[in-house]
């Protein structure tokens, strides 16, 4: 680049407009697709703000996602964090290989449509006891959450008993609030209590997905503990933001949720759309250069850590007409809400599935549902990694 | 048209089950990609466009 650059900027949490990605990226997307950014431990790396070099970056394999290499791009907690086997999420190949090829056959489109009936009994249970208690409800707490919290203890084979306790501590880890003993205390919290069950699943096999990764004889107890943990947090909190924050954001815009409910096969897209509207993984991901490299002009050197806006991204222009609109109608495939490159998320298709029948179901039972407090009450996830609404009462 | 699936690039992500599920499935041990079709019908050839583009592995190609 000759042109001189941008003083660099710290990345925005807030969202003024509740759902829209904060307005300083917008205006920085359109001066350019990457500006220089301060990291919180005074790293002077990149943010990449536009769709195709987000894109880019993340089918790149000369960038990596090694925790060891990457600098925290909001708080210090991030670079203080102990490295643990099985947290695959930060490895690069051939070792991120290793574990994801044992669990992608898990994963894949036709195994989670075998999950269907299953989901659907689950959710509609979930209905009757919120129909059996409210109104009102807290749709966070009676459905969006226990939905996926319930499939991917089933999936893995944990107690949903013991959910208040796994919940806790992954909330903990999510809250970008939380200091770096607190954030140990649940790691070594939700490891200990996972690592206990692995040990049991030896004596006690099932059918579930951990034991079926102690069966394969390729993972040792500690890596199987590491996959578990990722899993866990990963497989609830996600899917759980998107419903409550999904069904928030319909009841937003009235004409496209009657759209919805008059024509149920929008729903696949409805889900897309949503999932890229909202893009609630709203602080990352970071990689860090592994050699020089040149992206849309810039040049980003070796060492250099690159924060990627997935929802910058998912907003911009370029890709998508109208982006600041929502528009269930519209293919929104294609974006970048589960990620991009060998790290795209694992999970993903259960996700759909999981949101492909909450959405609906919910619309069906509630004919008139509608939010018990205004919307301007609803309290955001601003302080969380994964953005969402904290509760979200509801009336019907 | 002619599709290529590379296996070995391939994450398992089954976005191409997803998009095209007439053309591609994935193997049920590893979740990498199965080509049902190497030359698909032309009705289902925009679906495998998308499919090339939304893979996350750049594991497939068209010629």
């Amino acid at each position: 680049m000759t042109n001189a650059l941008p003083q660099p900027v710290t990345l925005p949490l807030s969202r003024e407009n509740r759902v829209d990605p904060p307005q300083d990226l917008r205006r920085w997307r359109e001066e350019g697709p990457l500006r220089p950014m301060l990291y919180a431990d005074g790293h002077v790396g990149w943010l990449v703000t536009g769709y195709s070099a987000v894109r880019s970056v993340l089918a790149d394999s000369r960038f990596s996602t090694r925790l060891e290499l990457l600098h925290p791009p909001i708080s210090q907690r991030l670079q203080q964090a102990k490295k643990r086997p099985g947290f695959f999420l930060r490895e690069d190949p051939p070792e991120h290989t290793r574990f994801r090829k044992l669990l992608t056959g898990q994963f894949t489109v036709r195994r989670m449509k075998q999950l269907e009936p299953r989901i659907q009994k689950i959710t509609e249970d979930r209905l009757d006891a919120m129909e059996r208690g409210g109104p009102p409800a807290d749709l966070v707490r009676d459905f969006a959450l226990p939905i996926p919290s319930l499939v991917i203890c089933e999936l893995l084979g944990v107690p949903y008993a013991d959910h208040d306790r796994f919940q806790r501590d992954s909330s903990t880890l999510l809250n970008l609030d939380t200091t770096p003993e607190q954030a140990q205390e649940a790691i070594e919290g939700l490891a200990t209590y996972l690592y206990g069950l692995v040990v049991r699943k030896r004596s006690e096999p099932d059918d579930a997905l951990i034991s079926g990764l102690v069966s394969t004889g390729e993972l040792d107890d500690t890596e199987i503990t590491g996959v578990a943990m990722l899993l866990l947090i990963a497989g609830h909190e996600t899917t759980a933001n998107m419903l409550a924050l999904g069904t928030y954001t319909l009841l937003q815009n009235p004409e496209q949720l009657a759209a919805l409910r008059e024509d149920p096969s929008l729903t696949e897209s409805t889900v897309e759309e949503l999932l890229r509207y909202l893009t609630i993984v709203h602080l990352g991901p970071v990689r860090t250069a592994l050699e020089d490299v040149e992206v849309e002009g810039y040049m980003v050197k070796a060492g250099e850590s690159v924060t990627l806006s997935l929802q910058a991204a998912n907003r911009d222009p370029e890709r998508f007409e109208d982006p600041d609109t929502l528009d269930i109608r519209r293919q929104a495939m294609g974006h970048l809400s589960f990620g991009h490159g060998i790290h795209q998320c694992l999970g993903q298709q259960l996700a759909r599935i999981e949101m492909r029948i909450g959405y609906p179901a919910l619309l069906r039972r509630f004919p008139g549902l509608r939010l018990a407090i205004p919307a301007e009450d609803v309290a955001m996830r601003s302080n969380m990694a994964i953005y969402g609404v904290h509760r979200l009462p509801v009336a019907w | 048209m002619r599709i290529k699936a590379d296996t070995e690039r391939c994450i398992g992500a089954g976005m191409c089950a997803l998009t095209a599920p007439k053309v591609f499935d994935q193997s049920e041990e590893d979740g990498t990609v199965l080509l049902l079709a190497g030359e698909p019908s032309p009705e289902d050839e925009a679906a495998v466009r998308r499919a090339v583009q939304v893979c996350p592995s750049g594991a497939l190609s068209i010629s």
